[in-house]
Formats: C-alpha cells, sequence, structure tokens
C-alpha cells in the first residue's frame, strides 16, 4: 500500500451524531501532538439520519494522498443499526479493529460483521454519553475508544488538548466540559478488546 | 505559526488578515463557510470590513465591482452555481480592470445537481479575462488567496484574481497549516490605492459605459496584454512571498520531472495523489514525473512546452469535461502549448474525477502503465478518453 507510515480511520455514522466532529477532534487532537493529519467527511445528500462517513490519516510526515480511505487500520461505527446497511469492516486492514458503539460484547458482534476475523472492540457509548452528558451524544466516547484502541496518541496530553479544545468550545456551558472529559475517561476505561 | 485548519477556515483567515474594505456575501455549498466564518470576524470586530450580504450572487459580485470602482478592495467567495450566476459580471470586473479577489471553491456544475468537486465551474469562467490560480491544499489555498492581492492590484495587471481550491476535498479537510503573522500579511498586501477610480475627485471617471466598435477593440487587446503581463507579476510576488514564508511558487509545480520519461499534467488535490503514485513508480526505477498547473490563467504555454519537451509520453488529467468532443480544457492548452517544440512527447488527455467521483494512487499507476506502454508502441489512441466511470453493464 501506498500509506505505508500512516495510521487510517473510517467512521460510520448517522448525519447529526457528531461523527465529523468527532474526526475533526481526533485531527486536531493529533496535530497538538505534533502530527501530520487529515480529517475530513465524505458528503452525500446532508440530511439528519442519512449514513455518512469521514475519514482521519495521521502521520509522522506530511501526506500529498487525497483520496478517500479503503483500507483503513480502524473502523469506527459510531451507530450500531448501520451494520445493517453499510459493509462497515469492507477493506479494513486484516491486523486492524473495527470499534462499535452498542451495549454488547465483542463476541456477540462477531457474528454481524460478515465474517470479519479481525479484532472487534465493543463501548456502550450511549449509556456513557447519557449518564455524563445527560443525553445520546456517542462521539465524545467513540472518539475515547478511538484514541485508546489505536494507541496513535499519548493519552494524558490528549486529555489536556481535549480540555483546553472543551473550554474554548464550551466558555458559555462549563458543566458540558466536565461531562465531556468524565465522558471520555469512562469511556477510555471501558472500551472492550476483543 | 503552526495549526490545523480546513481550506474554508484557511481562506476566511487570510481574508480576516487581509482586511478587505468590503465583502460580497451570498452562501453556497461548499463556498459558505468562507462567508460564514468572516461574518463571525466582522461581527467580533476583528475586521472593519463592510460585510455586504445580498439576495444572489449576480449581486455579491455586483456589489464588488461597484466598490472597487469606488477606490475600495473587495473580496467574495462562492462556488458552482454560484460562479455561474455570476458570468456577466466576471467579465465586467475584468474588462473594467478591477483588481477584486473571489475565492472560487470547486464544485461541478449542475445538472445533474451535484455538491462534489470538479472544475466544471471555473472552467466554464476561463475566457472572462480572470487571472486563475489553484491550490493542492489548505496551505495553497491560504497563500494564493494572500498572493493574489497583490498580483491583481499590480498597475501593469490590475486583472480580477479566481484562487481555486477543490470543493470538500481541501475546504473540508482539516490538515497541517503555516499561518503568517497578520501585520507581516498587512504589510506584503499594502493598502490598495488605485490611480483611477470613480470617487476619485481630481479625476471622477464613469466606469461601465457603452464601448462603441472605435474602442472596444482598444480595451480588449489592453485586457490581453495586461493577461500577459500577469505571468511575469505573479513569479515576482512568488518570490517576495517566498521571503516571508519560505514557500516557493511557480507558474505550475515540478515534481520528480529532472528526467522524467513519462509524466502526468494535473490541477488541485488530486496531484497530491498522483506525487504518491510517481514516488511509488521511481523507487521501481520507472522516471515517472508530474506537473502541477498552478496558474491556468495565464497560461504557461511556452514555459509548460520546455518542461515537457524532454519527456516521452504525457498524460493530461482533466477534471472537468467541456463537451468539446475533442479533450477536455487543460488537454487543450497543452497540446496547444507542445505545438511548437520540434520533438514532441505522445500526449493523451484522461477526463477523470467528475462530480467528487474519488481517483486514487492505484489508478494514476493504471495511467502510467498506459503512458509506458505508449512510449514503446506509439499507440496513443483513443486519444481522449475518460476514467473511474462505470460502463452500462456494470450499473446495470
Amino acid at each position: 500500500m501506498a500509506t505505508t507510515g500512516i495510521v487510517e480511520f473510517r467512521w460510520h455514522g448517522r448525519g447529526g451524531q457528531g461523527a465529523k466532529t468527532a474526526c475533526l477532534l481526533l485531527a486536531e487532537a493529533a496535530g497538538l501532538q505534533g502530527k501530520f493529519v487529515q480529517g475530513f467527511p465524505e458528503y452525500g445528500p446532508e440530511r439528519m439520519g442519512a449514513p455518512i462517513t469521514a475519514y482521519n490519516r495521521i502521520s509522522d510526515q506530511r501526506c500529498n494522498i487525497h483520496s478517500n480511505i479503503y483500507n483503513p487500520d480502524y473502523v469506527i461505527v459510531v451507530d450500531e443499526t448501520l451494520l445493517g446497511s453499510v459493509d462497515v469492516t469492507g477493506g479494513l486492514k486484516k491486523d486492524g479493529a473495527v470499534i462499535i458503539n452498542t451495549p454488547s460484547s465483542p463476541q456477540e458482534m462477531r457474528a454481524r460483521l460478515n465474517g470479519w476475523g479481525g479484532k472487534i472492540c465493543t463501548i456502550d457509548a450511549r449509556r456513557i454519553a447519557e449518564q455524563y452528558l445527560g443525553s445520546n451524544l456517542p462521539n465524545t466516547p467513540m472518539l475515547a475508544a478511538a484514541v485508546k484502541v489505536s494507541g496513535v496518541l499519548q493519552i494524558e496530553p490528549f486529555f489536556a488538548n481535549i480540555e483546553a479544545s472543551f473550554k474554548h468550545k464550551f466558555a458559555a456551558r462549563p458543566r458540558l466540559i466536565e461531562g465531556n472529559m468524565a465522558t471520555l475517561k469512562k469511556s477510555m476505561e471501558e472500551v472492550q478488546i476483543g | 505559526m503552526k495549526s490545523r485548519l480546513s481550506g474554508n477556515e484557511a481562506v476566511a483567515y487570510a481574508m480576516k488578515q487581509v482586511n478587505p474594505d468590503v465583502m460580497g456575501a451570498f452562501p453556497i455549498t461548499p463556498s459558505t463557510e468562507i462567508a460564514e466564518y468572516f461574518a463571525a470576524y466582522v461581527a467580533n470586530g476583528e475586521v472593519n470590513t463592510e460585510f455586504v450580504t445580498v439576495e444572489s450572487e449576480h449581486s455579491s459580485m455586483s456589489v464588488c465591482i461597484a466598490a472597487q470602482a469606488a477606490g475600495a478592495r473587495s473580496v467574495c467567495a462562492t462556488s458552482s452555481c454560484g460562479l455561474a450566476l455570476m458570468y456577466e459580471l466576471l467579465y465586467v470586473a475584468a474588462s473594467c480592470r478591477l483588481p477584486i479577489t473571489l475565492a472560487c471553491v470547486n464544485r461541478a456544475l449542475s445538472g445533474p445537481i451535484n455538491i462534489n468537486h470538479d472544475y466544471s465551474d471555473s472552467m466554464g469562467a476561463r475566457d472572462s479575462g480572470w487571472i486563475q490560480i489553484y491550490a493542492e491544499n489548505n496551505q495553497e489555498a491560504y497563500d494564493n488567496f494572500i498572493m493574489a492581492i497583490p498580483i491583481g492590484e499590480a498597475p501593469e495587471v490590475r486583472l480580477p484574481v479566481m484562487t481555486c481550491m477543490d470543493g470538500f476535498i481541501t475546504s473540508h479537510a482539516v490538515e497541517n497549516i503555516e499561518l503568517l503573522d497578520t501585520g507581516v500579511v498587512r504589510q506584503f498586501v499594502g493598502e490598495y490605492s488605485p490611480q483611477h477610480y470613480l470617487l476619485k475627485k481630481e479625476n471622477p471617471l464613469a466606469v461601465g459605459p457603452y464601448d462603441i466598435s472605435a474602442y472596444y477593440m482598444e480595451h480588449k487587446v489592453q485586457e490581453a496584454e495586461a493577461m500577459k503581463a500577469a505571468k511575469a507579476r505573479i513569479l515576482e510576488v512568488a518570490k517576495e512571498f517566498e521571503k516571508i514564508s519560505g514557500r516557493r511558487y511557480g507558474l505550475f509545480e515540478e515534481y520528480r520531472m529532472e528526467d522524467a520519461d513519462l509524466a502526468l499534467v494535473i490541477m488541485g488535490s488530486s496531484a497530491g495523489t498522483g506525487k504518491t503514485a510517481v514516488d511509488k513508480l521511481r523507487e521501481a526505477g520507472i522516471k515517472a514525473g508530474l506537473v502541477k498547473i498552478r496558474v491556468f490563467r495565464p497560461f504557461p504555454g511556452e514555459e509548460l512546452a520546455q518542461t515537457l519537451a524532454g519527456t516521452r509520453a504525457v498524460a493530461v488529467m482533466d477534471k472537468s469535461e467541456g463537451f468539446s468532443a475533442n479533450g477536455g480544457p487543460l488537454f487543450a492548452e497543452t497540446r496547444s502549448a507542445l505545438y511548437d517544440l520540434k520533438q514532441r512527447p505522445y500526449l493523451i488527455n484522461i477526463v477523470y474525477g467528475l462530480g467528487g467521483r474519488d481517483i486514487k494512487v492505484e489508478d494514476f499507476e493504471q495511467v502510467f502503465k498506459r503512458l509506458a506502454s505508449i512510449a514503446e508502441s506509439g499507440d496513443i489512441h483513443p486519444v481522449y478518453s475518460h476514467m473511474g466511470h462505470r460502463t452500462k453493464g456494470a450499473i446495470a
């Protein structure tokens, strides 16, 4: 592959769930750790609930490739209901991993992944988000899971950078800063690697 | 300053640093964010630009024309059908010699309606008298916008400049970027001080009156001469820009062309993907190279011919159709430019990527494979073809 030395992520979500935002936050967090980054969505007709895809490339050299990602190292499924209609593990590298937002275990998910034989990670992003943010906003837990499973970033600087970013973004709503940080930390603990 | 911005954020930030007098603003995907970010700068008092919201792109360009004619520096952003709705005014801006700067976020023209990237919008405006500069990524989009101002406003040029970037692929992708200090940018672009303008009390003038046959052609010849003069000015500004940024720009970028046998001529973000294919082929011992056209108007024909003179086979990659039945617009320019060479490479045209159809490293490797076979056999047929589309059978 032309992508040697580049870690590639593909996000599957539904319009309105924040998959694109999580993708851009991952790019920002990686950039703050001195990495070269790309974070980009693939747009179709934009509407709430429609399947959307977003991508990240993270590397130590600037990446000139501007195509979509067909053989990712990691796939993040922000909405479990996409499994019926989107081939989420399509092209996923054999030694890569799929990370799914679900209350089910990795073992339970395997049967629903078209014979995918590689690593499956699960996280109950909805429950965590509802507990700490008060609503079903699964993108923060999924971002945490992606960082944890990929190991592409150093965790402590990641927390510090994201907190700074949340402080800027939610200056008027400090409750959301605490909630999001608690969500990130809890999600890192809870993600199951199967 | 190191940062990470999308192409749209980067251009909006460049606009903020320039702090233009007037912006004519009307939203259209995928350029909308530029006006949105800029509106926030206006609201926060970070610029003192007169931000004029209008009801159409015809009017946003009219605002820019009126403002620039009055002696104000004006900017604008648009895409696709928005640019199409400006067409009448694009010609007016250029022929009135008003150096407006327009960020064109390229998107396919309707129909069928599509929001994704190709160059059908700006290629349709290629004969309007605007300088056109294309970016490969967010960094180039930012740099080009800043350079556009001293290019267009130079007395020997006085033409509007369209800085183009790929819709979504560049406009909505966050990548690393190096930003200049605002003070440095302000100094680089300087004050806009046109020699003649509508409201100059010592010498008030009419702008855009009827031009009778006795004068029209003289004006058009002057406009053509200005476009020719723009080439030297673009290089001069690039040299100055290198001093403040360390980044080097030309009329086009030559990538591993020194001893290339096989080459691509291409524009925009796909040039980056093509460079990766070139690297892979070079590792395999194949002398591949790539020319990325940065300045399409004025077209660097003589320079391009010199660069391609030593090659054996070249594929010109067009990301817009053109419906000439004789190849895309970049092909027409390139083939014409090569005519004066005594020894020419074999030349083919491939139209790709329409309406956002993705192109991968592997696709470029296939193109180079075909070029290798052409260099051996001399068989260039079909000279003009499409790539990346499905056949009728495959769709059924």
